[in-house]
């Protein structure tokens, strides 16, 4: 039985009762998206682990099978994602300032610009199934390059693979988002939801800040 | 109309057990006691299965030659043995059973922080679980639970792919019961509830949680890495196509060595509570258990390499590894110390949870020790892969691990269920168990360093009066498990009501009725006690009279 | 001791020792905890049913006196271990070679001289043994409890280790990691055999091919020669005596040549290239056995003044870059 003694500020609707207050329900809520990124950091780290160990012992065919990824595709995604942390962050602004208008647009344009992320993406991976450069059976061995290329495109794929995969589920959540702002349930006293979502989308762009540089930038400078 | 009084029954009492009936007030509960038994009845038809694989080895083990089952069979028998045991029994037993029944009750909270993320770590549990289930039934596999390369990824038949996605999802299962119990031990104690007054043991799941949230994501995507192998034949970890086994192991074992934490920390955290509940009297060196809590947390993700001494890691490598290694042994010396110092002068009774607090004490310690034998690189060269190595992990594991948790279900069954287990049946099967226990394991440790191999099928003529002994011990162990189950249901029906606190203890979970209401505590409680504060308890009892 | 396997090599006796202060220390803490566990117990056993505890006093000196002792006491276990791992890992230089290939389910043994045995390995009591070992498939691992050795043999690298027989016997070789079906039938014998015995035995057989003259043969098949042709203006660097010599790479690191670095300029030549050469040596992964690296390796150290037709001891091989010292020779290998 909650304890609250109704006053003027009464609890919003989505108060879950288990909680003492408010104030509680926001700390916790906050503290475990927090928890929850820093196991996406350990479970994007064994991959990121991978990739280094076998960049240093392959550095040619690794520095090799880098320049054939499409560095102004990359850059691009890069930028656009960028972007759409910043209209991300701006619907959080919106949420938590009472500008209620403003919120779903920034919303719908994280979402434009995380769908033009995964086209561009789609079309990187198109094009190394053209050119044989998908791990498996019909992988051939670049031009010049020996079979530990092989290994860059396995990492390659996984990395970015598993990465879009986080894109997608982030686009969901921001779709799930729209339809709650539509009904008008965010408000200064309760924009969790918003928040939350904004730490993960945040965190998906910083793991793609680690991705391109390591993927897409190796052995660059040389050129 | 009758002269005799009509006769009005009490109202029953509201407890979260009969607040409401139907397969989906089960189902489809957020209420963390609830969840607690739903994890109990899964656990403990998983432990079924993994004890039914370990009987089937035991079995061909009586003889050296493997005449009760072919090779291959026998390879999943005991890969079955190891995935269902590890994975679905050892690392959610405790902390979703008791961690989830008891966290909120002993920091006065109405509920864990994420009530439904807490129903969907059960539901993925159950799901990672039924695949594997699926895949058991269906003809398992082969690969040992640990999935090396490149035998898991390119040579081994079976169900590779779909026990590996099992054990992911199950592992998604882990990390939200941890990240769920880290929230809630930081932000909803009740006023007055330090962090200097937290029980014990909500000190070592905490610990716990800190394990389950870095090191499960590792495995999680090691695991993947190995399905997305085999499914699109990468080659990551695969030599002929440039990848490498021992990278694997080195990616596995990063997970599995702090695991082996996530199945001890929880055990201690049981024994913290019994030894000083059974004593009557404050645990010693209370802020050294909880240090010693957090210590291991962190030391144990420092020591993965002593699994991989004669793999050919760099004996640099190994050199630390070493060394982290018998550090953090001394963490869990401390606690024994300090819990042999909390019966000291104390007012020791010998209830069941006892007999098992103290069976661990013994089992641990020795188990333990014989850890160093492991961490010293040299021996370790001899004793790898060895029985010795079984020998010890079932020490810790099961002489260890599991009595403690019997010893947990035992002490709060009758906040649980509401119902006292009879306590003669219990103690027979305490002994019963640890006879058994160690007719079946310390064998295995002179076999071990005689030289038999682990996994084997087959051995060698010399080694088997060893291998007799061990299978006598397993049958009688499987006799003990058997009991505690029988008597369980039993209570359940025939059982002596209990009331809020039988065993006379500190605690706020003993505060409260048993069953408790669906919210636990009528008001929140406010603490002023220091924990197992049993002078000034006995002072206020006698003052009251 | 029936609880000890023979000790038949020349650091089991070490092993030993070891194992047997540890059943010690064992013996004393359980014993200890046991003890005290149980007569506290019975001495302070609850006498009625509303007795209290009497009030005791933490002790801040008594956990700092446990806490030390435990470490001390680990740190010298600590530091034995070691030197007995590097004992039983590093072998002497005057050690003879046998290779050894593990593969699904079986030993494949040849000796430097050409004999072959599959699952059995006859070698003289006194004399220093080196393996060096590579797997056709899974990971496999040499263990004779009686030597006390144990190795990994891993695919895609070598695995060495070491062991001096002290005493003629016959023991037992197990496979050690699990490796498929037949893991448990993968075993055999070592035979340590009196040096006029083991003479013996070597006449009796018939060798087969040298490792070395197979490997020269592959050599040639190959076409390795037409690059590494010896001439003056060869495209690729000489090899005679090229095995247990310095070697300049083009990064400017310089390493000695031993199995691990030729096996890797075989797999993976682009990896280390020797400085002043162009960097066009196609790789041969695939296209060599495993057994045919171990036979060009033996070609190339019997190209080079030594006892094993090698000179300089080959450090232990398959070791982590990540991990391992920089500054040791030949030890830049070429995976993690």
């Amino acid at each position: 039985m909650a304890e609250a003694v109704p006053t003027a500020h009464a609890e919003p609707p989505q108060f879950q009762h288990h909680f003492v207050d408010m104030a509680a329900q926001r700390e916790a809520s906050s503290l475990g998206m927090w928890v929850f990124l820093v196991t996406e950091v350990l479970f994007f780290g064994g991959m990121f682990t991978a990739y280094v160990v076998y960049r240093a012992s392959f550095r040619h065919d690794f520095e090799g099978a880098s320049n054939l990824l499409d560095i102004r595709l990359g850059a691009f995604n890069t930028a656009v994602l960028i972007m759409s942390s910043l209209t991300m962050a701006l619907a959080v602004w919106a949420s938590a300032a009472g500008r209620r208008k403003l919120i779903i647009p920034f919303l719908l344009a994280t979402i434009l610009l995380g769908s033009v992320f995964l086209g561009v993406k789609f079309l990187e991976y198109k094009q190394k199934f053209e050119h044989h450069e998908v791990p498996g059976a019909h992988f051939v061995v670049p031009e010049g390059l020996a079979k530990p290329s092989e290994l860059f495109f396995s990492l390659y794929f996984c990395m970015t693979g598993l990465h879009a995969l986080h894109m997608i589920i982030g686009i969901g959540l921001l779709s799930w988002l729209i339809l709650k702002a539509r009904r008008g349930e965010f408000t200064p006293q309760y924009n969790t939801p918003v928040d939350l979502v904004g730490l993960y989308w945040h965190f998906v762009d910083i793991v793609w800040i680690f991705l391109f540089p390591l993927l897409y930038l190796l052995g660059r400078h040389t050129l | 109309m009758s002269a005799e009084p009509e006769v009005i029954a009490p109202p029953r009492r509201v407890d979260y057990l009969n607040v409401r009936y139907g397969v989906k007030s089960w189902l489809l509960t957020t209420d963390h006691k609830r969840i607690a038994i739903l994890y109990l009845i899964s656990v403990t038809f998983f432990f079924a299965i993994g004890g039914l694989m370990a009987a089937l080895i035991r079995l061909e083990l009586l003889t050296p030659e493997g005449d009760i089952f072919q090779s291959e069979f026998y390879n999943r028998i005991f890969t079955t043995h190891g995935v269902m045991m590890v994975f679905f029994f050892m690392i959610p037993a405790i902390p979703s059973v008791l961690g989830n029944f008891l966290i909120p009750l002993m920091i006065g909270a109405k509920d864990l922080a994420f009530p439904r993320i807490n129903l969907l770590s059960w539901y993925l549990y159950i799901v990672g679980a039924l695949l594997a289930f699926y895949a058991t039934v269906h003809g398992g596999l082969d690969t040992g639970w640990t999935f090396y390369t490149p035998y898991s990824t390119v040579y081994a038949n079976g169900w590779v792919v779909l026990t590996g996605v099992g054990v992911f999802i199950a592992g998604f299962s882990s990390i939200l019961t941890g990240l769920n119990f880290i929230v809630t031990i930081h932000t909803m104690r009740a006023p007055g509830m330090t962090w200097g007054r937290l029980p014990l043991f909500c000190w070592s799941m905490y610990a716990t949680g800190i394990i389950q949230i870095l090191g499960t994501p590792v495995i999680a995507i090691t695991l993947l890495l190995v399905v997305a192998e085999r499914v699109f034949h990468l080659g990551i970890f695969n030599p002929a196509q440039g990848g490498d086994p021992v990278l694997y192991q080195h990616l596995f074992w990063f997970y599995s060595h702090p695991a082996v934490y996530i199945m001890i920390l929880p055990a201690m955290a049981v024994i913290s509570e019994l030894i000083t509940a059974f004593s009557r009297k404050p645990i010693f060196g209370y802020k050294f258990i909880a240090a010693s809590s957090m210590a291991i947390a962190g030391l144990s993700f420092l020591v993965w390499g002593h699994h991989m001494f004669v793999s050919g890691q760099s004996i640099y490598a190994g050199l630390v590894f070493s060394i982290l290694s018998f550090l953090v042994a001394v963490p869990s010396a401390i606690k024994v110390f300090n819990w042999t110092a909390t019966m000291y002068r104390g007012s020791v009774s010998y209830q069941t949870p006892m007999l098992y607090a103290i069976g661990f004490i013994g089992l641990f310690t020795f188990g333990g020790l014989t850890g160093l034998f492991l961490a010293s690189m040299g021996l370790d060269i001899h004793v790898h892969d060895t029985y010795f190595i079984v020998a010890h992990f079932h020490y810790i594991m099961v002489g260890g691990t599991i009595m403690a948790y019997l010893g947990g279900l035992h002490f709060w069954w009758p906040k649980i269920s509401g119902k006292l287990y009879p306590e003669l049946w219990s103690r027979v099967s305490a002994w019963i168990i640890f006879i058994g226990f160690n007719l079946t394991f310390f064998p295995q440790f002179i076999l071990g360093y005689l030289g038999m191999p682990r996994r084997y099928h087959a051995y060698p003529e010399e080694f088997q009066v060893l291998n007799v002994l061990s299978t006598a011990g397993a049958s009688i162990l499987g006799i003990g498990y058997v009991i505690p189950l029988v008597y369980f249901f039993w209570s359940m029906r025939y059982g002596k009501d209990a009331s809020a606190n039988p065993w006379g203890v500190t605690g706020l979970e003993w505060q409260t009725p048993s069953p408790p209401p669906t919210e636990n505590f009528p008001e929140t409680p406010i603490v002023t006690n220091e924990p197992y504060d049993y002078l000034t308890a006995a002072r206020e009892a006698a003052v009251r009279g | 001791m029936p609880f000890l396997p023979p000790q038949a090599s020349s650091y089991a006796g070490n092993v030993d020792a070891l194992y047997l202060f540890l059943i010690a220390v064992t013996a004393f803490f359980s014993i200890l905890i046991g003890a005290l566990v149980i007569y506290f117990a019975i001495k302070y056993r609850r006498r009625s049913a509303d007795e209290i505890s009497e009030h005791v006093e933490e002790s801040r000196a008594l956990e700092i006196i446990w806490t030390v002792i435990p470490l001390g006491l680990v740190m010298v276990i600590f530091v034995w271990g070691a030197s007995l791992y590097f004992k039983i890992t590093r072998p002497p230089a005057d050690a003879i070679d046998v290779y050894v290939t593990g593969k699904q389910w079986m030993w494949k043994i040849q000796h430097a001289d050409g004999h072959r045995e599959m699952n059995e390995l006859h070698i003289p009591v006194g004399q220093a043994v080196r393996l060096t070992m590579a797997s056709e498939d899974v990971i496999h691992s040499f263990y004779v409890p009686a030597f006390r050795v144990k190795r990994d043999v891993v695919p895609g690298r070598f695995s060495t280790t070491w062991f001096e027989a002290i005493r003629p016997g016959k023991y037992h070789l197990f496979c050690a990691e699990y490796c498929g079906t037949r893991h448990s039938n993968m075993i055999g014998w070592v035979y340590a055999m009196k040096p006029a015995d083991y003479q013996a035995w070597l006449a009796g057989g018939t060798p087969g091919e040298t490792l070395a003259s197979a490997g020269a043969k592959l050599f040639v098949q190959q076409a390795c020669n037409t690059c590494h042709g010896e001439q003056p203006g060869a495209r690729g660097p000489s090899l005679s005596g090229l095995f247990g010599r310095q070697v300049h790479l083009q990064n400017g690191q310089t390493l000695i040549a031993d199995e691990t670095y030729i096996r890797e300029a075989i797999t993976n030549p682009q990896a280390k290239l020797v400085a002043g050469y162009p960097p066009i040596m196609p790789t041969f992964q695939g296209l060599v056995s495993e057994e045919g690296l171990l036979q060009l390796i033996a070609y190339v150290k019997s190209l080079s003044p030594g006892p094993s037709g090698g000179g300089a001891p080959a450090p232990a091989a398959g070791q982590s870059p990540a991990t391992s010292s920089a500054a040791a020779p030949g030890k830049d290998v070429q995976k993690p």
